[in-house]
């Protein structure tokens, strides 16, 4: 059981696909600007990454090694239809919004990541909890940019108002930056800065390193 | 573990897959198109509001749309016409059929193919006058059919607003034709000028210094094919085989 708890929590801070993997960034940037399609695309992912990690693990033993990418992607891809003609059916305006980047799920590495990376090797149960986390980790990182973005950007969270624009009257002249996918990078940049900043181990060793000099440079001359 | 890859095996897990991903699509595409239809119904009334600048966010879209009437339009000869039926009426069915529509050939120019005889409008009644007219407007813009409303005022010239429900033109660049900052450029242009349509997107900030200010639209930047789309298919529905002949009959009251 401590296995499974461990595939559930492990990636939301300590090993999370967005801040240590640096996995999925693209849809990071496109959906945050408002919370509402934020949780919509959270939602979605974490089911199609569950979902597609149980299903590629039930049938791992069967799969042939040489189509097995193909087996994950058809396997994810036809998750993501699935999920995209659900939106459409129970909700239409949002959908709308996220066009393109619910179709795009299916390129979302961390899917792709965690079928390929844990549910080829482990049994269906744990990579569909495995999934869950993943898409947790995911989540939360999205989340927190979501509601900078939408906080600062339109002065709103999940649409109402809690900073009055001055546009409407208020006092708070929003950051129009913040509404364009760009600043998704410096947000996630400084998440990444906090995280790795309390937790020192995730830190990534310096691949090289100029040694001392052993020589005096006079002697170099 | 090693006999997987022989090629039999290969293929029956490749076939196999594939039948079972196949079902799953095909069922969930087939069980939700009910919900999908009243959705998109929805949203089409939902645009036919708001290209009127009626829509009132938070309100049922049924409710509001109440205040329109719906006639149907004989486009050959600009009259109202009871030739066929409100309800069931499909005006796409009606495009496609060669008894109720019209090879475009040359004149084509919204790229539309067929034109129908017979358009569904939207009114909007006040006093017990036409306030506002919705007329549904399509064309083709760099990979897909533009599907709108076009919402003119009482002179039956000036815009009052223009949406488009259905594309698919690239997000972020022709996609931009849904930007609500967009969209408000629109209300206030003229349709017409001295009798021919002259309203068309030009390249640059339009403002009161710009020759026939009123009758142009700053096209949308990045996406200069779907720009010409939307003018062409503007010019082609207020012209002579669109609106036109309907347009100055309901300003003469003969419609």
């Amino acid at each position: 059981m401590s296995m499974m708890k461990e595939a559930l929590t492990k990636p939301i801070l300590q090993n999370n696909p967005i801040a240590l993997q640096i996995l999925g960034i693209c849809s990071a940037l496109a959906v945050t600007s408002s919370l509402k399609v934020t949780l919509v695309m959270c939602i979605s992912v974490t089911l199609v990454t569950a979902c597609s990690s149980f299903a590629v693990s039930l049938i791992r033993n069967q799969i042939p090694s040489s189509i097995r990418i193909i087996v994950q992607m058809v396997i994810i891809a036809s998750l993501v239809i699935v999920v995209d003609q659900l939106l459409k059916a129970y909700a239409f305006a949002i959908s709308k919004q996220l066009s393109v980047f619910v179709g795009l799920i299916i390129t979302n590495c961390i899917v792709m990541g965690r079928a390929e990376g844990f549910a080829m090797k482990n049994p269906p149960v744990a990579s569909f909890v495995d999934g869950i986390g993943n898409g947790l980790g995911y989540s939360v990182v999205l989340f927190s940019i979501a509601v900078v973005r939408e906080l600062f950007g339109s002065g709103k969270l999940f649409g109402f108002e809690i900073l009055p624009l001055v546009t409407d009257g208020g006092w708070y002249v929003p950051n129009g930056l913040l509404l364009l996918p760009p600043s998704a990078f410096f947000l996630i940049g400084i998440f990444i800065w906090v995280l790795r900043s309390v937790k020192k181990e995730q830190v990534e060793k310096v691949e090289f390193k100029i040694t001392k000099n052993t020589r005096s440079v006079k002697e170099a001359f | 573990m090693a006999n997987n890859d022989s090629i039999p095996r290969t293929l029956l897990v490749a076939v196999t897959l594939c039948i079972v991903c196949a079902l799953v699509v095909a069922s969930a595409a087939v069980m939700l198109k009910p919900a999908q239809v009243i959705n998109k119904a929805l949203d089409r009334k939902a645009n036919i509001l708001a290209a009127a600048g009626l829509l009132v966010p938070g309100e049922s879209v049924e409710e509001q749309f109440k205040q329109v009437t719906t006639k149907i339009v004989d486009l050959n000869t600009g009259k109202f016409t009871d030739e066929m039926p409100l309800k069931g009426f499909e005006q796409a069915k009606v495009a496609k059929d060669s008894e109720t529509s019209i090879a475009l050939g040359e004149d084509d120019l919204a790229k539309i193919r067929r034109r129908e005889n017979y358009a569904m409008v939207y009114l909007i009644e006040k006093d017990g006058q036409y306030d506002k007219v919705i007329l549904p407007v399509r064309g083709y813009g760099l990979w897909s059919t533009l599907y709108g409303f076009l919402a003119l005022e009482n002179d039956f010239n000036t815009v009052a607003g223009l949406g488009f429900y259905d594309h698919g033109e690239t997000p972020g660049l022709g996609g931009e034709v849904d930007n609500p900052k967009w969209k408000a450029l629109w209300p206030g242009k003229e349709i017409y000028d001295d009798g021919d349509v002259a309203i068309e997107l030009v390249k640059g900030n339009v403002d009161s210094s710009t020759p026939h200010a009123d009758n142009k639209v700053d096209a949308l930047s990045g996406a200069t094919l779907t720009s010409r789309g939307v003018s062409n298919l503007l010019r082609f529905w207020m012209g002579e085989l669109g609106y036109k002949s309907f347009l100055s009959n309901l300003r003469s009251g003969e419609a």
